[in-house]
């Protein structure tokens, strides 16, 4: 037995740490079209000490770190590129607290959303958290890391914005409280009027330490939830409508999506539009005033209200399930997205773009955008599906990925986790004294470089 | 390509033009001005009617000289390029009930049992009334009566697909079909004869079949003795002569059909497709009268002929304190084959 798993077995037990093949197989990979690449060691913690140890081992031998949630983010972020240590956090899964006046959770850095949800439901039934729409073992502080989107991000912005405070084991090994929990016990800003210093994690990938613990706001649960689904043959028009929409100021969530199987959905775009209430009353209400911002496009029967009744139960779900659907329509069940996120006038473009590409590299494709904070932006999903089985395919879908990133570049949008091809091409892109700032952080921060390696690689 | 058979002269000799006088939707001061409408109709100008119509099916009720008025005024709207619904939801339709090959066919014999293209109905059409005919089951858009297209004025869809999907149900090989979705009826019966297409085998309507196998199984009723409120379908209207059998079985089972103002003729439907065709402010308030006069009545039950209705009004009319149920499902209720409740 070499002595680093040795010195890992002391750390967190025999339990948790593998070397052996079956598992280093597993955590080689993720559900993306990235090639895999075998990690040393599978690692999984339970405390934030144990955390601070396996870095300092890994500072002290230069083993490269990979903190890893539920590995379900597709763009290869959690493979291994340069081996290494696998840092499994799903073992660091409690809830630690919840203020329900100042709604907020405390919760550990492996902490899964479906756990905080079912959670809520059973001791705090009128909070809730903005869940995304990624599998419910997916886990929360990953999600805060690449600047995910849920169910409440039209209202309140990406969910790394919800994070009201942050403990993270710096790759250094010191162990950091970000945020009002630096000063006393309450986890309710994580920055304000402090110099908010969570922007040296999220967003990182795991390049600039490991969170261990995390504040995430909570907000109103109310009693009903409804949804109506808007649809038009006019591309030229969404940007219109979504602008209207959001102008009303009631919307809970906004997805525009679009596909071209099964043959009811081809040829219109689809608006999801979901509200919430506390009475029939506030639901009715809201629901007048959806249709009254769009009138003039059932006017012109340019557009208009589908009826949800079928469709209902399968809209409502949270997460929702028949996304992942998609990835079996060509069977063996691969899909992956690019998720750049624009401005909402380009809509048209980028959706002209995926058709272009769907059809160049003959691949199904499946688009679906969500509004972010009331229509400042929105992340516009380039999905395609593919056969696992088929290298052939998985090749053509990279290549249409790797195209609709250049394509967001160009038009002046940001690539959503970047796998880290795209993390080149943006650092290539971006302002020459915005790479440099981000080199003078992640060097300070990470001076051995064993943090996520092969992952915003300023150096290189 | 066929054509709508019409009788022009009819039309223009009426004395009554009751087919727009007691429209629901559209209002006419006086008979000349509701005749005169509709010969703008019958000679392809322009009239109010192709604007404003609901597509409530009703004139199919209220004409009783033979004539199919909604049918024509389908037709002149899609001559005319006109649309009733938006049109991405026009084509959605369309899109929705192509067939793709996705059907469904049991042990079909010399009877069909139609569940058109809606998988709730081939869960009715199960237990001892349908022990007969529960595995010949005929499903899926091939089996779908396409007369829902009149609603989005696009008679070209029933025209190309009507004969297809009777063709279907010919390569079967049966002499009955028994239909359990209303329209289906309407659409082998009604609107084939409009158009002169030619119906090979017999429909039956499920009603006729319900009311013969419950006076066969008549011993083993248990009275229901309760009080339901009837939704009447638009398609009914395209077989008016049939409505009268929903007192009949309601009667043989114990159940009281209650007066009231929306009934009959003066029936308003589910409102869904007014959603579409006309927004949500026509659709909701035709479904508050509707609610209310159902609700007034002291109905314990709001009794479904339509699936598609009991799907868009079930929970209205359960958050208004009625129970929402099938026909079926009170006959099996009557039967002891189904606990008394909501479906
Ligand atoms: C069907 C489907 C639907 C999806 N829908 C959404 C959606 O609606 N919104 C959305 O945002 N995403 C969505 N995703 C993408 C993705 O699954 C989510 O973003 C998810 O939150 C990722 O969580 P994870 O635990 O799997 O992250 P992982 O893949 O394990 O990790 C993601 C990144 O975070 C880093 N990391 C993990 N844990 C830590 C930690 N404790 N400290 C520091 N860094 C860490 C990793 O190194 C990696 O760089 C979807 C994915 C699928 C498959
Ligand atoms: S359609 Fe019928 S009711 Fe109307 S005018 Fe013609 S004959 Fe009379
Ligand atoms: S279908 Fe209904 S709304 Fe249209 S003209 Fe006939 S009765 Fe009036």
């Amino acid at each position: 037995m070499s002595d680093i798993l040795k010195a890992l077995i002391e750390i967190v037990g025999e339990r948790g740490v593998s070397n052996t093949p079956e598992e280093l197989w597993f955590y080689s990979r993720d559900p993306g079209v990235l090639t895999p690449h075998l990690p040393d060691y599978v690692v999984a913690p339970r405390t934030t000490e144990e955390v601070r140890k396996i870095v300092l081992l890994a500072n002290r031998e230069k083993i490269p770190v990979v903190p890893m949630g539920n590995g379900m983010s597709l763009t290869g972020l959690v493979i291994p590129l340069k081996g290494g240590i696998v840092l499994d956090m799903k073992r660091m899964n409690k809830i630690l607290e919840v203020n329900a006046m100042a709604r907020y959770a405390v919760v550990e850095g492996g902490t899964s959303q479906g756990v905080l949800k079912a959670y809520l439901q059973e001791h705090y039934p009128q909070l809730r958290h903005s869940i995304p729409d990624a599998p419910p073992t997916t886990t929360i502080a990953a999600n805060a890391a690449l600047h995910g989107q849920g169910r409440l991000t039209q209202q309140y912005g990406f969910n790394s914005e919800m994070v009201t405070g942050l403990e993270v084991v710096l790759p250094t090994g010191e162990v950091c409280l970000i945020g009002s929990p630096s000063l006393g016990p309450y986890w309710f800003s994580r920055g304000p009027t402090m110099p908010d210093l969570s922007a040296l994690f999220l967003g990182w990938l795991g390049t600039t330490g490991i969170i261990t613990k995390i504040g995430l706001r909570l907000y109103p649960n109310k009693k009903i939830r409804d949804v109506e689904l808007f649809v038009t043959d006019r591309v030229d028009l969404i940007p219109d409508i979504l602008y209207k929409l959001t102008h009303l100021e009631i919307l809970e969530d906004v997805n525009v999506w679009f596909q071209p199987k099964p043959l009811m959905f081809q040829g219109n775009f689809h608006i999801t539009l979901y509200f919430t209430g506390d009475t029939e009353e506030e639901i009715a209400f809201k629901r007048r005033m959806v249709w009254d911002a769009l009138q003039e496009y059932m006017d012109s029967k340019d557009g208009g209200f589908m009826s949800v009744q079928y469709m209902k139960e399968m809209l409502m779900e949270m997460p929702q399930r028949g996304i992942a659907d998609f990835a079996d329509v060509p069977k063996g069940g691969g899909f992956e997205y690019s998720g750049p996120i624009t401005i909402i006038e380009h809509f048209p473009q980028y959706a002209a773009k995926v058709v272009e590409l769907a059809a160049k590299y003959d691949v199904l494709y499946a688009s679906s955008a969500r509004l972010i904070s009331g229509g400042h932006c929105m992340m516009f999903s380039i999905s395609f599906a593919f056969n696992r089985n088929d290298p052939a395919m998985m090749t053509r879908v990279k290549h249409a990925l790797d195209e609709a990133t250049a394509f967001a570049l160009e038009m002046g949008g940001i690539p959503w986790k970047p796998n880290f091809m795209e993390q080149k091409m943006i650092m290539e892109k971006m302002d020459k004294n915005a790479l440099k700032l981000l080199q003078m952080i992640k060097n300070n921060l990470d001076p051995q470089g064993i943090m996520n390696p092969g992952n915003w690689e300023v150096n290189s | 390509m066929y054509a709508l058979q019409w009788k022009e002269k009819v039309c223009a000799t009426c004395p009554s033009a009751d087919c727009l006088l007691k429209c629901q939707y559209i209002s006419f001061a006086r008979h000349d001005e509701a005749h005169g409408e509709m010969m703008k109709v019958v000679r392809g100008e322009d009239s109010r009617v192709l604007h404003e119509c609901a597509t409530c099916y009703a004139c199919e009720e209220y004409c009783k000289r033979g004539n199919h008025p909604f049918y024509l005024i389908s037709e002149r709207r899609e001559e005319r390029g006109m649309f009733t619904a938006p049109r991405p939801i026009t084509n959605q339709w369309k899109n929705m009930t192509q067939m793709q090959g996705k059907y469904m066919v049991g042990q079909v014999k010399d009877k069909a049992l139609s569940c058109c293209f809606i998988p709730d109905l081939g869960i009715l059409g199960t237990g001892e009334i349908f022990k007969d005919v529960a595995s010949a089951v005929a499903f899926g858009a091939e089996f779908m009566c396409p007369a829902v297209h009149t609603h989005f004025a696009r008679m070209s869809v029933i025209k190309e697909r009507l004969p297809i999907v009777i063709e279907n149900f010919v390569k079967l090989g049966v002499k009955e079909v028994i239909c359990l979705h209303d329209e289906c009826y309407g659409t082998f019966t009604a609107i084939a004869s409009a158009y002169g297409i030619d119906v090979p085998f017999k429909p039956v309507y499920y009603m006729d079949f319900l009311l013969s196998r419950m006076k066969e199984m008549k011993d083993r009723i248990k009275p229901l003795g309760i009080k339901a409120a009837y939704q009447r379908p638009c398609s009914n209207r395209l077989i008016p002569d049939k409505h009268p059998l929903v007192k009949e079985i309601l009667d043989l089972i114990g159940v009281e059909l209650p007066n009231r103002e929306y009934q009959g003729e003066n029936c308003l439907c589910c409102g869904e497709i007014l959603r579409s065709v006309s927004g949500y402010k026509l659709a909701d308030d035709v479904q508050e009268r509707n609610l209310n006069d159902m609700v007034q009545t002291g109905a314990e039950y709001c009794v479904f002929n339509c699936p598609a209705c009991q799907s868009s009004l079930s929970e209205k009319v359960a958050k208004k304190g009625l129970k929402p149920v099938h026909i079926i499902d009170l006959c099996k209720m009557a039967l002891g084959e189904k606990e008394r409740g909501v479906r």
